[in-house]
């Protein structure tokens, strides 16, 4: 016999679970004697909320199932924002809390909190435990329904009692069947071959390539369709890395803060491939005048994403890179589109996105300068706001799981713990992350974490003394009137100091690589304070309600 | 906008109505009747919604409904060959004397029967779709209906079609 913590650590153990973040609490107390002398790895965090990101970062980075822990009530509802932050991004996060004990629960007792109620809408399933026998089997079910299908967070709520609780050992099944789960990872033949007949028609077809490139692997056969059939590929926010930046078919992000070029493309392709993307209103502008001229292919693994936003031709649902496999392996000779390819090669050319020029530290040039220092050797995490359209639009990015950003949810406070996280998935390589002045003060206790531990995250502060993103709208739409967004200048190096944390405040173009440089010669954490133009734009841009051809601070056409 | 009859058949765990609920209220949906009950397999259930909505967003939260995974299959009875019915119980005021033979009577044209006699009430049960009880509680308004309870419709189709199996 053993008892629930015992048998949730070994189950964790057994799902190859390499590291969780949490925050001990009252019912979490046997769990947390488990973990004490257990070679499961625990990251004391210093805010539950950044355990949530951190599991989620680490998912990002390394496609595998992250994990966190906290205690019941306060610690519980702290995962919240983490959690529905990786439901709207799809990642795979299995939250575990601890609950009061089953006989008080609904008696309103110290610290406790309906958890499985709350999380009820933005988790992909969870679990109330009700005895320590069921432990095992529950952590595998959720580790299965979290990792499979369109992945995502699940959580399980364990009242103290389940952990203290003893059980004999279970024996678990090979493999998860769940008789309500049956993801279709396998594309439906007819549909795949209507899908090429498309294809064969098409004059001007273009690739819209979402995040669900990415969390199935098929940026490799993403890459070879694209090549194959001459197709110009433009990515959401959560799609970049599945093609390597300077690719001649690459186009860049679409939609609100997406390239001039790839907008075009938009507004005029014949033919759309909608891959792993869901038509989201950031990506869209005004939906009735996304893609007017359009045949639509949409290619996903969650069918209540098919037609959920926009009228499609071809649905295909399955995995997308075995669909990706099997359109390759049906697919003939493909035109060369050049007409079109040449007219999106003038685009690029006399649409580039711009990166001004004028005396003063622009942010965009802070991006350059760190994506030609460390070119494909790093992970980039960003925050929210402005500093995330910039890293998105001028880091240029080679490979998947690089670049690590919280697109569905825009969670402030995302990115910093989320690079603890994607720190553990690649050690090998340093983890940036980009933040804003507001973004980071949402979960800036965290340089306790990444101080005690000795962590090497390298945080890049574009510091405007605003909260820049909802400025630019007040500037752009509500005249000028900055109501409530400015933010008293503060001396971040001095608070990474406080923490033990190596630091540079940078004030001017030429200190930029010398910063980032210091920052790679320094072991641990470091803390760059970029003070930026505070009054600079992210263009180009598509005004909310607008059709995204319609963008503002582009080149004149 | 129209009602449509949804058949969901569920594990019969803790929590499952109100996911599947809950689906509808983000929705802003509100639901006209709703039945639950253990079905022909042991460990099940079967919900009966019946929403109003146009058929977009129907399919939308149906879709939205078999990505849960304690949801076994969710079909929409409205287009199919199907039988709907309701029961009702009907609380009405019946004092000695002529409405009560009235009401006695209109209870023989619905088919509903008298369950519960008291000196100054009736109780009738009446089985239906959902429109011949609305057209019996609007009759016996006149003579003062106390109370109104229903279970909500409940469907399934005509002939040897079945609502069950793997999704
Ligand atoms: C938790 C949370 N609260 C509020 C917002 C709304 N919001 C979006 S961007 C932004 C400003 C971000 O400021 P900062 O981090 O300084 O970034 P900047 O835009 O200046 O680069 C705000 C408040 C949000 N996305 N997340
Ligand atoms: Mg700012």
């Amino acid at each position: 016999m053993k008892t629930g913590a015992k048998i949730l650590v070994e189950s964790l153990l057994r799902e190859g679970t390499e590291i969780i973040f949490g925050y001990p609490g009252g019912v979490v107390l046997p769990i947390y004697d488990e973990l004490y002398d257990s070679p499961l790895r625990h990251l004391l965090v210093r805010h539950e909320q950044a355990a949530a990101h951190a599991a989620d970062g680490y998912a990002r980075a390394s496609g595998r199932v992250g994990v966190c822990l906290a205690t019941s009530g306060p610690g519980a509802c702290n995962l919240v924002t983490g959690i529905a932050t990786s439901y709207m991004d799809s990642t795979p996060v299995v939250a575990i809390t601890g609950q009061v004990p089953t006989n008080l629960l609904g008696n309103d007792a110290f610290q406790e909190s309906d958890i499985t109620g709350i999380t009820l809408p933005i988790t992909k399933h969870n679990y109330l435990v009700k005895s320590a026998g069921d432990v095992s089997r529950v952590v595998q079910e959720a580790f299965y329904i979290a990792g499979t299908g369109r992945p995502g967070p699940v959580l399980i709520d364990i009242p103290k009692d389940v952990s203290t609780g003893l059980a004999a050992e279970v024996k678990l099944p090979d493999k998860v069947t769940l008789r309500g789960y049956n993801p279709t990872y396998k594309g439906h033949k007819r549909q795949i071959e209507k899908a090429l007949e498309l294809l064969g028609h098409a004059e001007r077809p273009l690739i819209y390539a979402g995040g669900g490139i990415i969390s199935s692997n098929a940026s490799p056969e993403l890459m070879e369709f694209a090549t194959l059939a001459s197709i110009p590929v433009t990515t959401t926010l959560m799609g970049i890395g599945c093609i390597p930046c300077h690719h001649p078919l690459n186009l860049g992000m679409l939609g609100m803060h997406g390239t001039e070029y790839a907008n075009f493309a938009v507004t005029e392709c014949d033919l759309m491939i909608a891959i792993g993307a869901r038509f989201d209103d950031r990506v869209t502008g005004r939906i009735e005048t996304f893609a007017p001229h359009a045949k639509i292919i949409h290619i996903d693994i969650d069918p209540a994403e098919i037609g959920k936003n926009r009228r499609v031709d071809v649905p295909i649902v399955g995995d997308v890179k075995g669909v990706l496999k099997d359109l390759l392996a049906l697919m003939k000779k493909q035109g060369a589109h050049e007409v079109w390819l040449k007219k999106i090669k003038h685009w690029k050319q006399h649409h580039p996105l711009k990166c001004p020029t004028t005396d003063g530290l622009h942010p965009q040039f802070v991006i350059r300068t760190l994506s030609e220092l460390v070119k494909d050797k790093a992970v980039i995490v960003s925050e929210v706001g402005q500093n995330q359209m910039w890293t998105a639009q001028h880091f240029c990015f080679h490979n998947p799981r690089t670049w690590i950003t919280s697109g569905g949810l825009g969670t402030m406070g995302f990115g910093f713990p989320a690079a603890i996280g994607a720190h553990f998935a690649r050690p090998d390589v340093p983890t940036f992350v980009i933040a804003g002045d507001g973004s980071i003060q949402m979960n800036i206790q965290e340089m306790g974490t990444v101080a005690a531990n000795k962590i090497p995250v390298k945080i890049a502060i574009l510091n405007n003394m605003y909260l820049g993103m909802v400025r630019q709208w007040q500037e752009l739409f509500f005249d000028h009137r900055y109501s409530f967004t400015e933010l008293p200048p503060v001396d971040f190096v001095k608070i990474g100091q406080a923490y033990g944390i190596e630091g540079m405040q940078v004030n001017r173009p030429e200190d930029v690589l010398p910063a980032f440089q210091a920052s790679l010669d320094c072991d641990g954490p470091f803390v760059m304070d970029f003070r930026i133009e505070r009054e600079e734009n992210v263009f180009p841009m598509v005004p909310a309600g607008a059709a995204i051809n319609e963008m503002i601070g582009g080149h004149p056409r | 906008m129209k009602p449509h009859t949804l058949s969901i058949l569920v594990e019969n765990k803790a929590g499952v109505l109100s996911r599947v609920t809950g689906l509808f209220s983000r929705r802003g949906f509100n639901i006209e009747s709703l039945a639950v009950g253990p079905c022909e397999e042991p460990g099940m259930s079967r919900i009966t919604i019946v929403v109003i909505g146009d058929d977009a967003k129907v399919e939308q939260v149906m879709k939205q409904l078999n990505k849960l995974i304690d949801i076994i299959k969710v079909s929409d009875l409205t287009e199919n060959e199907r039988v709907e019915r309701e029961l009702a119980l009907i609380k009405v005021t019946a004092e000695q004397g002529t409405s009560r033979a009235e009401i006695m009577q209109i209870a023989t044209i619905f088919r509903a029967s008298i369950v519960d006699v008291s000196p100054k009430s009736l109780v009738l049960q009446v089985i239906g779709e959902t429109d011949k009880i609305d057209a019996l509680e609007k009759l016996l308004r006149q003579y003062g209906v106390k109370e109104f309870v229903r279970t909500g419709t409940i469907g399934i189709l005509r002939g040897s079609k079945i609502v069950s199996g793997g999704k």
